[in-house]
């Protein structure tokens, strides 16, 4: 088994190497030819570990692939973890990899970058597989900035433009800032569990329970309370969660198939994949999992709101990301792990297809990307029409639906849960709803439905999109459509997760809920007594008000409720606050030291004030001496040599 | 007495060095390239021969040299010596590829200069003398003197001297040290001086007196200045060496001389070796930030990533003190793998400059804009070093600095979350550069003019990214010669001396 765990991550990686190396010399149809080929064969295998671990039963693998470093005590290696949590992972990472493999064929069709563009999605699948299979704290931080980096290459793919450079390395030192507390929490692992194992540190949290940490002035602090806070604020850089969230809008500005594959269905999700493989840890600190959840429910509800302003039809969704990923977080807060990585998955597919399908839009219409300038185009492009459809309803949580059991069985946990601000979250979290509803179905209507509001042009020019991108979609919107009904019994009130995800007889919230449960069309029915599915209907009903049946509302509560709009166009300040204080303040900052500290102080008065001093006495010896300095600098040498080896050899 | 490999890492170049300088300009390149090459040879079984189980002294050669004064030739190396005697000659290859065609004024002196520093280095890296080692580290001063002197820029005399006078007064302080440590023990022998009892105030001294040479040399705030003007000023060549080895024979100072030699006052002044470590990592992080020069911003990014070498030292004795001696291991290993990574990085970076810099003759961030359109190349393997330079995973750039961020966070969160914070601020100033000179639309006609890089720049290039990933991806083939010699060090500097 550990060649073909090998295997996994390797496929994709030779593939890149292959491609990134030799792109120009095999051409564009072999570059997407060995990439896809690399990543079905990983999915292949996957599929086949699937059936090793979850159906077999196989006990969990974990095996040191080789040792990095031996330092002081420290082991760091390089290894593997397989069990149901990393399944999951795999098939999901993998699957929508190769969805978006095919459909970048037909998506960067006439693109010069084509097989640099192949590479890096294969890098990233490479990494991102990396980071799921890891047994060890330092191969996840490994994959996670590797991830990172294959994002930052891929937000700047298109290199010319302004806006795409400047995102990309904002993407960058965002998620550099979450890093900076995931580093902290993993020295912090290290330091009081002497490994970065994650076994040897699952093992030693329970005895750190109750140890304190003095960090600020006399205050003490729980040890496991610092050490998952510092470990999440990584997960908030990756996962995006307010207020380090501002990276993922402008992370559009990369090519659509890698928003669906990296910022939407599996690196933003690492954050909520680790917090759920350290299931063992966060559940020793209440403090740590409030803090999470209020985080998480701030995002939720909050970018939710602002998804409903957007004109940009990736925006949209992008927004609609955050907010989902802040119900996943929500749901780590209240210890429903096994909730997260369901939405996680559930999501990964139907906001995958969401985004392909607005792909599919933007090459119809020639890269527009303005829904204000689209509609009525469920006639021209039908296959796209009916998987956003599906996509959206998904999305929605329309009952049935994979989005519905994710998501209802999130708010039931919050609504279930003691945990500090549960309340709170509860009422974000089912508010979010009416949102999601709302901007999902305004995307949906303005782009498909209604009259087209397109130039003649473009309208003329419009067409269904090819085999390769309306295959991925219809690939993807089964899963969107199905996975939920059938997976939830045993994923969420089964066992699934049973040894990969741990959580105290306290904090489980699932295991009361899985009291009432009995089957997944149960679960619908027992939904209609519960207010989330009314809520998403009103959000749909007045989305078809307001942009169907009468146009005329949107702008005239703009008059009315501007500054609300303003609000909301500003995303509330982040990006202004972030931009004065942290960008310009560091480089004036930069500025002053260099010209005060450096410039004046050091070299003027110290450095340059003693070499004046000296100047002036010098001024006498220097009458002594004339000539060449190199002619005195070779003579020195010279006279080394000479002294060396006379005293060497005579 | 075996075969005198170290010897023939010193000689051999600095002989060559000599005749290439003799034999002026027209044989000169090849035969510095067979020099170079020949060197790298010679040095290889130090590595490949080493034994990593003990931190004895190999490779030793010994003759007597002055013997009234008990000194010696005397060379050795252990596990802290090896892999920066490697760097070297290595680097020194690269110099000499670095410069084939782009040298054409007096090249013959030019590459005898850097094959005899070549030498000099070695020499410092392995002597076992005190003054033996003394004049190596005084003498490597005189050949970079004359690179920047003669190759340099328009303000080179000002260069030259700052950086002359500035080394060579914090050398001095050290040699009165060195006479001052013979008077006590009667010899000049360093394993000697180790075992010296030493009391509180004159172990006080000392330690300041070798502070003066090795802070001064590594360099440390407040005594940098002189490193960014040296760098902007030196040809490109010059930068990579200063950067690449120059600079770590101050670190090894410290672990060779200030350490083992000073230890109780070294556990002293820790405070404030930290806190100025600390300085240098973010206080030059944000002048780095605000740099016009690329080679300014990436002398001063050496600047702060040298404060984590001083960082992964000092900390020891705070670990010592808590009993926690793996942490010291990790630490000063930390600081050691920093070191060499540095060493292939800083070259990387200031050769990706020089490479520009050929062919534009600006230094300018604001001179450049949108390379990447016209050399892809050359982008691709700038972007590449420009992130290892900010510490990214798989790239040697992040070894050491997750090394010594894990062992200080074992010493105190405060330490750590200050030395983390170059995960920002490094990649802030190095992707904030990257933008404006590598990528967006072409800036300018100088810029739309660029051709790439042809294949003797894409091989100097190629060679050190191999390193710079080989030892990203299995540090260990680099630290694990080191695990003997720290820990012998780590034992070294518990006990008090007196």
């Amino acid at each position: 088994m550990k060649l073909i765990y090998t295997l996994i991550p390797l496929a994709p990686l030779l593939a890149a190497i292959v491609t990134g190396f030799f792109g120009r010399r095999i051409g564009r149809a072999n570059a997407h030819r060995v990439t896809i080929a690399g990543v079905a064969f990983s999915l292949l295998l996957s599929v086949y570990v699937f059936f090793h671990v979850v159906v077999g039963g196989a006990p969990t693998f974990n095996e040191t692939l080789y040792t990095w470093l031996v330092s002081g005590n420290i082991r760091f290696e390089i290894g593997f973890m397989v069990d149901n949590l990393t399944v999951m992972m795999l098939l999901v990472v993998n699957f929508v990899s190769l969805m978006v493999h095919i459909y970048t064929i037909g998506y960067m069709h006439d693109d010069d970058g084509y097989q640099r563009f192949f590479a890096y999605i294969s890098l990233f699948t490479f990494s991102m597989l990396m980071l799921v299979m890891s047994n060890n704290f330092l191969q996840l931080f490994f994959g996670w900035e590797a991830v990172g980096t294959v994002s930052y290459l891929l937000i700047g793919y298109y290199y010319q433009r302004e806006s795409a450079i400047f995102a990309n390395m904002k993407a960058f030192l965002v998620n550099r800032v979450g890093d900076f507390g995931f580093v902290l929490g993993i020295a912090g692992i290290v330091m009081y569990t002497n490994s970065l194992a994650y076994t040897d540190a699952f093992a030693a949290a329970p005895d750190l329970v109750g140890q304190t940490i003095n960090i600020v002035g006399s205050a003490e602090w729980e040890v496991m309370t610092v050490l998952c806070i510092l470990l999440f604020i990584g997960a908030m850089g990756k996962s995006a969660q307010a207020p380090l969230h501002v990276w993922l809008p402008d992370s559009m500005e990369g090519p659509t198939p890698i928003s669906a594959l990296i910022h939407a269905a599996t690196m933003v999700t690492a954050g909520i994949f680790m917090v759920a493989r350290m299931s063992p840890l966060f559940e020793l600190s209440e403090t740590a999992l409030s803090f999470i959840l209020v985080i998480g429910a701030f995002t939720a509800f909050f970018m939710g709101l602002i998804g409903m302003v957007q004109n940009d039809i990736k925006r949209v969704v992008a927004y609609s990301t955050l907010s989902q990923l802040g119900y996943m977080t929500v749901a780590l807060g209240v210890s429903a792990y096994s909730a997260a990585m369901f939405h996680l998955m559930t999501h990964a597919f139907f906001k995958a297809l969401l985004f392909l399908a607005a792909g599919s839009v933007i090459i119809a219409l020639h890269h527009e990307q303005d829904i204000r300038k689209m509609g009525g185009l469920r006639k021209i492009m039908p296959i796209t029409y009916w998987t956003s459809l599906i996509g959206t309803l998904a999305l929605i949580g329309f009952p049935a639906f994979s989005g519905f059991y994710s998501k209802d069985i999130i708010i039931e946990a919050v609504h279930a849960s003691t945990i500090p601000g549960a309340h709170i979250a509860y009422w974000a979290v089912l508010s979010g709803v009416f949102v999601t509803a709302f901007y999902s179905f305004r995307l949906f209507f303005l782009v498909f439905h209604g009259k087209t509001r397109m130039d003649k042009h473009t309208a003329e020019h419009a067409h269904e999109s090819p085999k390769v991108v309306t295959i991925p979609l219809i690939l993807l919107a089964i899963p969107s459509l199905l996975i939920g009904a059938l997976t939830v019994s045993a994923v969420v009130y089964g066992d699934y997760f049973r040894g990969a995800i741990f959580v105290t007889a306290e904090h489980d919230v699932l295991g009361r809920l899985g009291e009432d449960y009995h089957g997944a069309l149960q679960f619908i029915s027992h939904a209609f007594h519960a207010p989330a599915v009314y809520i998403a209907a009103a959000g749909v009903l007045t989305a078809f008000v307001f942009y169907i049946l009468a146009p005329s509302i949107p702008a005239f509560l703009d008059a009315r409720l501007g500054f609300l709009r303003r609000i909301l166009d500003n995303k509330y300040g982040f990006d202004d606050f972030n931009q004065a204080i942290f960008a310009r303040g560091s480089v004036s900052l930069g500025r002053q030291l260099w010209e005060k500290g450096d410039m004046m102080v050091i070299d003027g008065a110290l450095v340059n004030g003693s070499a004046n001093s000296v100047g002036l006495l010098a001024g006498l010896a220097r009458t002594i001496q004339s000539g060449m300095l190199f002619h005195y600098a070779f003579a020195m040498i010279l006279g080394l040599l000479v002294m060396l080896t006379w005293f060497l050899f005579v | 007495m075996s075969f005198p490999i170290l010897s023939l890492t010193i000689w051999l170049p600095i002989l060559a060095g000599c005749l290439i300088i003799a034999l002026g300009d027209r044989p000169a390149r090849k035969l510095a390239g067979a020099a170079s090459v020949l060197t790298l040879l010679v040095s290889l079984p130090l590595y490949f021969g080493f034994d990593s189980a003990t931190a004895v002294m190999q490779y030793r050669e010994s003759a007597a040299w002055l013997p009234g004064f008990d000194i010696n030739y005397e060379l050795g190396i252990d596990g802290i010596a090896m892999p920066l005697i490697i760097l070297t000659t290595l680097i020194n290859v690269i110099v000499v590829i670095s410069a084939w065609e782009v040298i054409k004024d007096r090249p013959a002196i030019y590459l005898g200069a850097f094959s005899i520093m070549t030498g000099l280095m070695v020499g410092v890296f392995s002597a076992m003398d005190a003054i033996l080692f003394y004049i190596f580290f005084e003498a490597t001063l005189i050949p970079m003197f004359l690179i920047i002197g003669i190759w340099g820029g328009p303000q080179r005399v000002y260069a030259t001297v700052k950086f002359f006078l500035y080394t060579f007064l914090g050398s001095v302080f050290m040699l009165i040290a060195l006479i001052y440590l013979y008077r006590q023990g009667g010899t000049f022998s360093i394993l000697g001086m180790h075992d010296l009892p030493l009391d509180k105030d004159q172990q006080f001294w000392i330690f300041l007196a070798f502070l003066a040479a090795f802070a001064v040399k590594i360099p440390m705030w407040p005594v940098h200045t002189w490193l960014p003007d040296a760098h902007v000023e030196a040809p490109t060549a010059g930068s990579a060496v200063l950067a690449a080895i120059m600079l770590k024979m101050g670190g090894y100072g410290f672990l060779r001389f200030s350490l083992p030699v000073t230890p109780d006052a070294s556990g002293q002044m820790d405070s404030f070796m930290i806190a100025i470590s600390l300085v240098a990592v973010v206080y030059i992080g944000f002048v780095a930030l605000a740099q016009r020069d690329m080679k300014k911003l990436i002398a001063y990014s050496s600047i702060s990533h040298m404060g984590f070498v001083t960082l992964g030292i000092f900390i020891a004795f705070r670990l010592i003190a808590k009993g926690d001696e793996s942490g010291v291991a990790l630490g000063l290993e930390g600081a050691m793998v920093q070191m060499i990574s540095h060493g292939f990085i800083s070259a990387a970076m200031f050769l990706c400059v020089g490479v520009m810099y050929d062919r534009v003759h600006s230094r300018e961030i604001a001179d450049y804009g949108g390379v990447i359109n016209t050399m892809p190349i050359f982008a691709a393997f700038m972007v590449f070093f420009a992130l290892a330079n900010a510490g990214l995973p798989g790239t040697s750039g992040f070894v050491g600095e997750f090394m010594v961020i894990l062992a200080s966070f074992k010493t105190n969160f405060w330490i750590a979350f200050l030395a983390a914070s170059t995960l920002i601020l490094g990649a802030a100033y190095t992707l904030w550069m990257i933008k404006r000179v590598i990528m967006g639309p072409v800036g300018n006609d100088k810029v739309a003019a660029l051709t790439d890089i042809d294949s003797r720049e894409f091989w100097m290039l190629a060679i050190l990214a191999i390193f710079v990933l080989l030892i990203g991806v299995w540090p260990d083939v680099i630290a694990g010669v080191m695990h003997a010699s720290v820990e012998n060090l780590v034992q070294h500097i518990s006990t008090s001396k007196y």
